[in-house]
């Protein structure tokens, strides 16, 4: 997109915006500051101040599905239980309500305001990007809490009573694995790692609960703010489902999740040991530590064949993305860790 | 017919030094968001740079390596489809040491040409 072109998309956000602000707030609203977060590659933030008629100012955050070509072919291997923009709001509002640490969620966007289909939240402190969290010495503290964090607010969300929830796709090991081998067959490149790694997986396959619980989906570091302090919200809802809790305790240490701190699984913070038993000391169901592990090894999978569809979104024409389609040359490095895991 | 310099990595290698020295610079505290992407095209400009000089012998490895294992002729496409066909038949796993062989040496290719800094 050429530089006047974006801002022509940019100046049309920012008026869809103080109208659609004006309306929840109930008075005028004038929109500053926007500006495109960096990084999600499948769904777009964009950070803005609402400003009113007293200088009063609110930081909000909208996030929306990117815009599609209008003759996009169908993403019929893509993940089956993602949720529409609506679904996550009523998500990320009932965790919100039940202990887990989420954005306050402000409105869902109408059609005619013109700023997609996406939702308004207010901001919250603290930065998602991995590498600061993981290095920068302001984080030291933090970084002692994060796992015995992230192991309680787990415990939390999956304790979210169902009949708070709106209804969710129900989503268990079997599907995750018929889900990936599509994705594979779909995009027709051989990848016998992966084929290897999917039937090992099978093999061993844990039962499914007999109540599935609510599941994050997607409950990784880069997918969490956090302070100083530690975790201060939960972001990127977008696949959250009902099935077995252990997904997400799997893919939270998936070793792509470390980002270089590799000794330690715990999203890069700690040992699995230590998430574990923050999650049973907060109420969290009994550990099976076999099939913790069993998921984190469907979880490397699963982030390699993510890679690929995520390419396929720019190889098939669906959404023209430089860095969806860099992302395709990523599958490898959970091929290596498949090999170590397997072998 | 054998082309004009700049072979194709030297013209990588100024693409690069252009997108690195100039671009990014200028982009860097203007536009985050931006200097992310120049960011991830260079990471993508240094896979083609060792993706040319190590590429082609990795694959003729890989195929040989192939037609030892499933003991037959083909292309690359059509034996690793053989393969991939066979594990998920589950005809083949991880107890056999000879397909694990081939799938470490290739992956140890992969790996050098789009990360070799993973570990």
């Amino acid at each position: 997109m050429d530089g006047a072109r974006e801002g022509d998309a940019r100046s049309e956000l920012a008026s869809g915006l103080a109208k659609a602000c004006s309306r929840h707030f109930g008075r005028p609203v004038r929109i500053a500051g926007l500006f495109r977060h960096s990084g999600g590659a499948s769904r777009q933030t964009w950070g803005f101040d609402a400003i009113f008629g007293d200088g009063a100012v609110e930081k909000l955050v909208l996030r929306r599905d990117p815009p599609r070509a209008a003759d996009a072919p169908p993403q019929n291997f893509e993940n089956s239980l993602a949720i529409d923009r609506a679904t996550e709001f009523a998500v990320m509002r009932a965790a919100g309500q039940h202990g887990v640490p989420a954005p306050s969620m402000l409105f869902i966007a109408r059609p005619d305001d013109g700023v997609g289909d996406g939702y308004v939240m207010k901001s919250v402190d603290g930065t998602a990007i991995a590498r600061e969290l993981l290095r920068a010495p302001r984080f030291e503290h933090a970084r002692q809490r994060i796992p015995g964090q992230l192991g309680a607010i787990l415990a939390k969300l999956h304790a979210v009573p169902l009949s708070a929830l709106p209804r969710l796709n129900i989503g268990g090991a079997e599907s995750v694995i018929a889900t990936m081998r599509r994705a594979l067959d779909t995009t027709r490149e051989p990848h016998p790692v992966f084929e290897l790694a999917l039937t090992w997986l099978e093999r061993r396959m844990p039962p499914m609960p007999a109540t599935p619980s609510f599941v994050h989906g997607d409950f990784r570091t880069g997918n969490y703010l956090a302070d100083e302090s530690g975790v201060t919200a939960i972001l990127d809802w977008e696949i959250a489902h009902l099935g077995d809790p252990l997904e997400d305790l799997g893919w939270l240490c998936v070793k792509s999740w470390r980002f270089g701190a590799v000794d330690k699984p715990a999203g890069g913070f700690g040992s699995r040991e230590e998430l574990w038993d923050a999650y049973e000391a907060a109420g969290g169901a009994k550990i099976n530590r076999d099939h913790a592990r069993w998921w984190e090894i469907l979880g490397t999978a699963r982030w390699g064949v993510i890679c690929m569809t995520q390419a396929w979104k720019h190889l098939s024409g669906a959404e023209e993305s430089m860095e969806l389609a860099s992302i395709g040359r990523r599958a490898v490095e959970t091929e290596v860790d498949l090999l170590e895991l397997l072998g | 017919m054998a082309q004009d310099r700049p072979t194709a990595p030297e013209l990588l290698d100024a693409i690069s030094g252009f997108l690195r020295n100039e671009a990014l610079p200028a982009l860097e505290g203007l536009d985050a968001r931006l200097a992310f992407q120049v960011k991830v095209a260079l990471n993508s400009l240094a896979i083609l740079s060792r993706e040319w000089q190590r590429g082609p012998q990795a694959d003729a490895a890989e195929l040989q390596r192939l037609k030892a294992l499933l003991g037959r002729d083909g292309d690359l496409p059509t034996l690793n489809a053989e393969l991939c066909r066979q594990l998920r038949a589950g005809e083949r796993d991880e107890r056999n040491a000879a397909l694990m062989d081939h799938l470490r040496a290739t992956i140890a290719e992969k790996i050098a040409i789009a990360n070799p800094r993973w570990r």
